[in-house]
């Protein structure tokens, strides 16, 4: 039993992990907050109701977008770590999610300051049911990660 | 113009042409109240004909009624005007409407209560006599007539009671033949305008009424107008009234209404006839109206150009329920009125023997065999009733087999593909009930007219399923409603329409989520036929468009009031262009035509490098400049004073604008801080909403939002990557959130020399529904064709109808899903759009997915709402319905191809495409939307050889099309586009409605020095020549002839050097070709065969859309030449394929 540097980096991706299953779950529930609107027909076609929808769909939004940069600089980091632990399997594990992020990343709109989730866009049906997809399977990632990460630190606890 | 300001609620609506009402020369003595109609028509901005068709003795009092529901309908106001009215100080509307129906109706007293004041209602018709000059004529007109006093002829055809029974066959009868009758005594026709009924009034003399008809009898234009109103005034008691305006003019019509065969019938009443305000016929009259009209248009639809919607009732919609008025039991007595009409079977060759055997013994319908166009409302009656849908199913099958539209075209060897006249829409192979009742495909298109069952089949059709939109065009029909309760389904809030099903008398089934609903107890009253017991006859189940009046259940606050702001570029370079004449005179002629209620405000706020805001209070002696120089934080001087009300201000705007134009002639400034002007007209705008106006002639260069330049003109023909054509800053597209969520919109009016990059300007009316002109190389006197082409998109611009705070929701039955929407607005919640303003002149495209397969029904429909607050502070709603069939074959799928609408929503994809991704991307997708989808039809056809190139008839114009796209400028590579041209090209695509985006993609051209009378129309009284199509190519152009290339905004007259001298001299006013100016942009008027022709073919052209073209006369060495053959999309390019090349290109990629 000895506190290695790798059962370091999964304690600490354990507990930065559940920061990202929180993330995950309030992506979904902003999604589905931006897809429905909780009122009825006849208070949806009000006027005084637009600007309050639209204020709300903004604010989701900015969130949105402050989020991607903290989601993805977590995630790079446990990369980071694992490569350093040199607990490939983990890497590999997570390297995939990683690329994703990257390309997700960098794919924005050439001229837009704007990241992703820019509203007009993100009000589109077809990316609204993508990125509610992404987030349900980010969120099955990270749960399992976390479960996994558990397992490893407990492993690596142990057997050293 | 006489009508009080509160009146014209309805009007906005109605903005037809009114072209042959007053072109047709007077056939008849013009009488003084034929003017004195005229004159309170034309003044109107909706210059809506609609006519009245009226049979005998029906016509006056139906007027009445008609003036009397008119009364209702309008807004408040104006029921303080009717109490003045010279007879009936005491009428409530209210009673006015219900007097008489106790007695027939005694069993619904509660809701159509009778007041006894109905005697002196009858009287009291003139009731509105002070705005609208009625009572003397009507006076003159019922002398002698016995109003009993329960049985006057009220809206609501009271008199049922005094109804007999042959009377009701004979009505029958007339509708049935009214086309041979020849009788004149009984007809009385009357046209009223649908706007205004008012004028309606003024006629009110049968003989008057009659010459106007006559008059207005071109001969050739069969047009129904149908202008349904249903009045709820009395809140307390649901009472609809409803106008049926019917115009429609026939040869001879106007002295027939009635036949010999109603005359004989109606012996029994023979006073009747000679009579013709008594009151039997009173009650049926805006339903015979109705009918006959149907009956007549229909018989002469084949002559009209204009799109008839209504000639869809002409087989159902008659027969049964006039028997129905004669007894408060709707179904009881009146069999032999079906057997008197024979005549309707005719029409519908395709019905199943069994609906008509199947239909006389029921005995709701007694006269209509299964002809009704609500036939499938009553599914329970029909023993056969489950299979009704299927045998629509089968029978659509039948009939899909249209050899036409499936008959396999090779394409590369038929070289003539091209129809003579323009590519119609296909028509929804449904059975013809449906089909008439269906929506006007110029309002709704659906790129697949079989629906394929299954997403397997779709996607294995390779075609996108998709709606294009125009929703708030312009419309010369529009039945308009007011109820108390807007009928709708409980679960998806669907409006009742014209395709859901009546389980029985009391419930209905939602036709887009089967839900069964509950008939409201009002809706069981039909006003059109004043029946009762006939939901499927109400008009909003008899027309798939239909306009509601809203209750306060849709609103929270109150309407908002039109409200115009003008944010005007006056910077040096702006003032160099001298676009501020125009605009300012524009303004000037139609300040009186802006739409609006005495509410109207407006306000102007100018900018350069400050920002100059205009104190127009009333009581100033001039206006009042306020210049606010701290741009980075802008505020607003004088809040209240800015934006004044139109009316009392009037003068100080009108000096405002006289003035504004010599106001900066000798500026220096250069710079434009366009993003502070706009945060202003943001803060200025958003108490109460409204629409913004931004004149822009450079790059923004100050504040916040400044841009600069991004494209790089060395670029502009490169055949790689073209970029920048996304926005540069969030900014605009920020503030235009903003403004949407505050109901503003923003229309960018784009007038400049240099690059100013659209992309990212475009962003503040993408965003906010608004709309965008852009005028390249504007200058008024150096580029006169721009400067006239502003000053006519001005004029439409400012005149006309506008939708405040709009919401639109697109519904489609269980099983389909919309998933993404094209056009400009915001989307609020998935299915939602947010419209802060909603114009005519846009057009909205979703795409569409098969989430569920539909295998278990064989009808879907898609339902448009659009929700939005007209311009006189009304809260309306218009929905379209549209129903097509679903097919479960690949064939059918194809036979139903919608060539035109699959490559506009394909437009659309391609331009989010470009945007998000490359246009070298969506070019791709353009290229292997036409190889995928006619490779999959080449594998299904198998008994085709592989090595030809082979559509179906429907697509045999695709890959034409698709090559116009892509040498179109928003798309085209190669060749020289400057950024701002491709990115309007790209805006215009999205926004632009199907019927104008097909202009923009493949031009019309026609050789116009030889047109012949051989296949002309005849519209408004001219003779307008038809000449074919030709292929846009320049093998078509000889050098001997002149043609005509119509690109929707512009047209060019292309003058080949050999051309004819005498055409030259009768057209163009030049003796010879030599002596063509350069710069043509008018063809004078002179008095030659040749000249009259061409004139009255380009003024059609011209009326068929909303925004005048410019014409532009084009010889061989004018440097415009370029532009025109640019469009000769056929022929091969430096940079792109032939028509041919492309081809066998796709041929290639086909057989790969």
């Amino acid at each position: 039993m000895a506190f290695t540097f790798a059962a370091f980096c999964y304690m600490l991706s354990l507990v930065l992990c559940a920061a990202l299953i929180f993330f995950a779950i309030w992506h979904i529930i902003a999604f589905d907050e931006l897809r429905t609107d909780f009122k009825s027909p006849i208070d949806q076609c009000n006027p005084a109701h637009a600007r309050e929808r639209l204020r709300n769909i903004e604010r989701i939004c900015f969130l949105l977008r402050k989020l991607v940069l903290p989601e993805y600089s977590i995630h790079s980091l446990f990369c980071i770590m694992f490569l350093c632990a040199q607990e490939w399997l983990t890497l590999g594990l997570n390297v995939p999610l990683l690329f994703y992020h990257l390309w997700r990343y960098f794919r924005c709109p050439a001229d837009s300051s704007e990241l992703a989730y820019d509203p007009p866009a993100v009000m589109n049906a077809d990316t609204l049911s993508y990125c509610q997809k992404e987030a349900w399977c980010k969120l099955a990632f990270y749960l399992l990660s976390f479960f996994y990460y558990l397992y490893c630190m407990i492993y690596t606890l142990v057997s050293s | 113009m006489q009508f009080p300001p509160g009146y014209g609620s309805h009007p906005p609506n109605y903005s037809a042409p009114s072209g042959h009402y007053s072109q047709v020369p007077n056939k008849a003595a013009a009488s003084h109240l034929d003017h004195q109609y005229r004159a309170s028509y034309y003044p109107g901005y909706y210059s809506a004909p609609a006519q009245n068709v009226m049979t005998p003795s029906v016509g006056s009092t139906v007027l009445n009624a008609q003036g009397s529901q008119q009364l209702y309908n309008k807004t408040p106001p104006h029921t303080g005007g009717s109490s003045d009215g010279p007879v009936q100080g005491a009428i409530s509307s209210a009673s006015y409407l219900h007097m008489s129906a106790q007695q027939s109706y005694s069993a619904f007293d509660n809701h159509y209560s009778t007041s006894v004041s109905s005697s002196v209602a009858s009287q009291g018709f003139p009731l509105n006599s002070d705005h609208y000059a009625m009572p003397v004529v009507s006076g003159a007109m019922y002398p002698n007539v016995p109003y009993p006093p329960a049985a006057a002829g009220s809206a609501y055809g009271q008199t049922f009671t005094s109804q007999s029974l042959p009377t009701v066959g004979q009505f029958k009868e007339t509708n049935a033949f009214s086309s041979q009758s020849t009788s004149v005594p009984h007809s009385l026709q009357q046209h009223v305008p649908a706007g205004y009924n008012t004028t309606l009034s003024t006629i009110s003399s049968a003989q008057s009424v009659q010459d106007n008809l006559c008059r207005n009898l071109p001969g050739s234009v069969a047009k129904v107008n149908n202008q349904i109103k249903t009045g709820g005034i009395d809140s307390s008691q649901p009472v609809h009234s409803v106008s049926q305006n019917v115009p429609f003019t026939k040869p001879g019509v106007g002295t027939s209404a009635s036949s010999a065969v109603v005359s004989s019938v109606r012996s029994p009443a023979p006073s009747l006839s000679s009579q013709p305000s008594s009151s039997p016929s009173v009650t049926q009259s805006p339903e015979l109206a109705l009918q006959e009209a149907l009956d007549s248009s229909s018989t002469t639809s084949s002559a009209s150009p204009v799109l008839n919607n209504y000639d869809a009732l002409e087989g159902g919609g008659y027969p049964d329920t006039r028997s129905v008025t004669s007894s408060p039991v709707p179904a009881p007595s009146v069999p032999q009125t079906s057997k008197a009409s024979k005549p309707f079977g005719y029409g519908y060759p395709a019905l199943q023997p069994g609906y008509q055997n199947a239909t006389p013994t029921t005995p709701v319908q007694p006269s209509n065999p299964g002809h009704h166009p609500g036939f499938q409302h009553y599914p329970q009656q029909y023993p056969g009733v489950n299979q009704l849908s299927s045998s629509l199913g089968s029978l659509s099958l039948q009939h899909s087999q249209q050899p036409e539209s499936l008959r396999p075209v090779n394409l590369t060897h038929d070289r003539n593909i091209l129809p003579v006249s323009s590519v119609p829409a296909p028509v929804p192979n449904l059975n013809s009930d449906l089909r008439k009742l269906n929506c006007s495909p110029d309002s709704f298109r659906c790129t697949l007219t079989n629906i394929p069952q299954t997403q397997a089949l779709l996607n294995k059709a390779k075609l996108p399923l998709g709606l294009l939109l125009h929703p708030f065009r312009d419309l010369t029909q529009l039945p308009v409603i007011t109820s108390s309760t807007i009928v709708r389904c409980r679960s998806c809030r669907t409006y009742i329409n014209p395709f859901v099903s009546f389980i029985d008398q009391r419930r209905w089934k939602c036709n887009l989520c089967y839900r069964v609903n509950d008939v409201p107890e009002e809706f069981m009253y039909n006003p059109l036929t004043r029946s009762y017991g006939e939901p499927h006859k109400r008009p909003e189940v008899q027309n798939s468009t239909v306009e509601f009046i809203a209750s306060s259940d849709y609103m929270l606050r109150p309407p908002q009031p039109a409200v115009y702001l003008f944010v005007l570029d006056v910077s040096h370079n702006a003032v160099e262009a001298g676009y501020l004449t125009i605009v300012c005179q524009s303004l000037l002629e139609n300040l009186d035509k802006l739409p609006g209620d005495s509410r109207t405000r407006i306000g102007f706020i100018t900018f350069d490098s400050t920002v100059q805001f205009y104190n127009l209070q009333e009581g100033l002696s001039q206006p009042q400049m306020l210049i606010v120089s701290d741009i980075d934080d802008i505020f607003l001087p004088t809040p209240d004073s800015l934006l004044v009300n139109l009316h009392e201000s009037k003068e100080l705007i009108k000096d405002l604008l006289n003035a504004l134009p010599n106001m900066f002639t000798n500026t220096r400034e250069t710079h434009s801080a366009l993003g502070p002007a706009l945060q202003a007209a943001f803060k200025l705008m958003s108490p109460t909403g409204g629409r913004i106006s931004v004149f822009q002639t450079q790059l923004p260069s100050l504040g916040a939002g400044l841009l600069h330049s991004r494209e790089d003109p060395n670029q502009r023909s490169s055949t790689k990557v073209v970029q920048h054509l996304g926005p540069a800053t969030d900014f605009y597209k920020k503030l235009a959130l903003d403004c949407s969520g505050q109901q503003t919109a923003v229309d960018l009016f784009l007038l400049s020399s240099q690059y100013s990059d659209l992309a990212s300007l475009a962003c503040m009316s993408k965003y906010s529904a608004g709309c965008i002109y852009y005028y390249p190389s504007f200058h008024r006197t150096h580029n006169p064709a721009q400067a006239e082409k502003l000053q006519k998109d001005l004029k439409r611009y400012l005149t006309r109808k506008i939708g405040f705070e709009a919401v639109m929701r697109i519904r489609c039955t269980k099983g389909l899903s919309i998933h993404t929407f094209h056009g400009n607005f915001f989307v609020r919640s998935t299915d939602l759009l947010s419209l802060a303003n909603v114009n005519p002149d846009a057009g909205f495209a979703v795409q569409m997915s098969i989430e569920e397969s539909l295998t278990d029904t064989s009808l879907v429909c898609f339902q448009t709402a659009l929700l939005y607050t007209s311009s006189k502070g009304e809260r309306r709603i218009r929905v379209h319905t549209l129903c097509l069939p679903v097919v479960s074959s690949l064939a059918d799928v194809y036979a139903g191809a919608d060539v035109q609408a699959v490559v506009c929503l394909l437009a659309n994809m391609a331009v989010d495409r470009s945007v998000s991704s490359s246009l070298a991307d969506a070019r791709d997708a353009l290229v292997n939307a036409v190889v995928d989808s006619l490779a999959a039809y080449m594998s299904t056809a198998s008994n085709l050889q592989q090595s030809m190139l082979i559509a179906p008839n429907s697509l045999k114009l695709f890959p034409l099309y698709i090559l116009a796209l892509l040498k179109q400028k928003a798309f085209r590579t190669g060749t020289s586009t400057r950024l701002d041209d491709r990115v309007y090209a790209m805006c215009q695509m999205k926004s632009q409605p199907l019927v104008h985006l097909m202009k923009m993609i493949h031009p019309n051209l026609y050789r116009i020095d030889k047109l012949t009378d051989e296949s002309t129309i005849h519209v408004n009284d001219r003779v307008v020549p038809q000449p074919p199509l030709q292929k846009l190519s320049a093998e078509k152009l000889t050098r001997e002839g002149a043609f005509l290339m119509d690109c929707g905004s512009i047209f060019y007259i292309w003058i080949g050097k050999n051309c004819d001298n005498s055409f030259i001299k009768d057209v163009l006013g030049y003796p010879n070709y030599a002596s063509v100016p350069q710069k043509m942009t008018q063809l004078p008027e002179v008095d030659a065969l040749s000249s009259e022709r061409t004139r009255s073919f380009i003024s059609w052209l011209r009326d068929s859309r909303p925004l005048s073209p410019v014409l532009q006369v084009i010889k061989d060495e004018n440097p415009a030449k370029t532009d025109f053959f640019q469009h000769l999309i056929e022929d091969r390019t430096e940079a792109a394929f032939s028509y041919y090349e492309f081809l066998l290109n796709i041929q290639q990629q086909v057989c790969k």
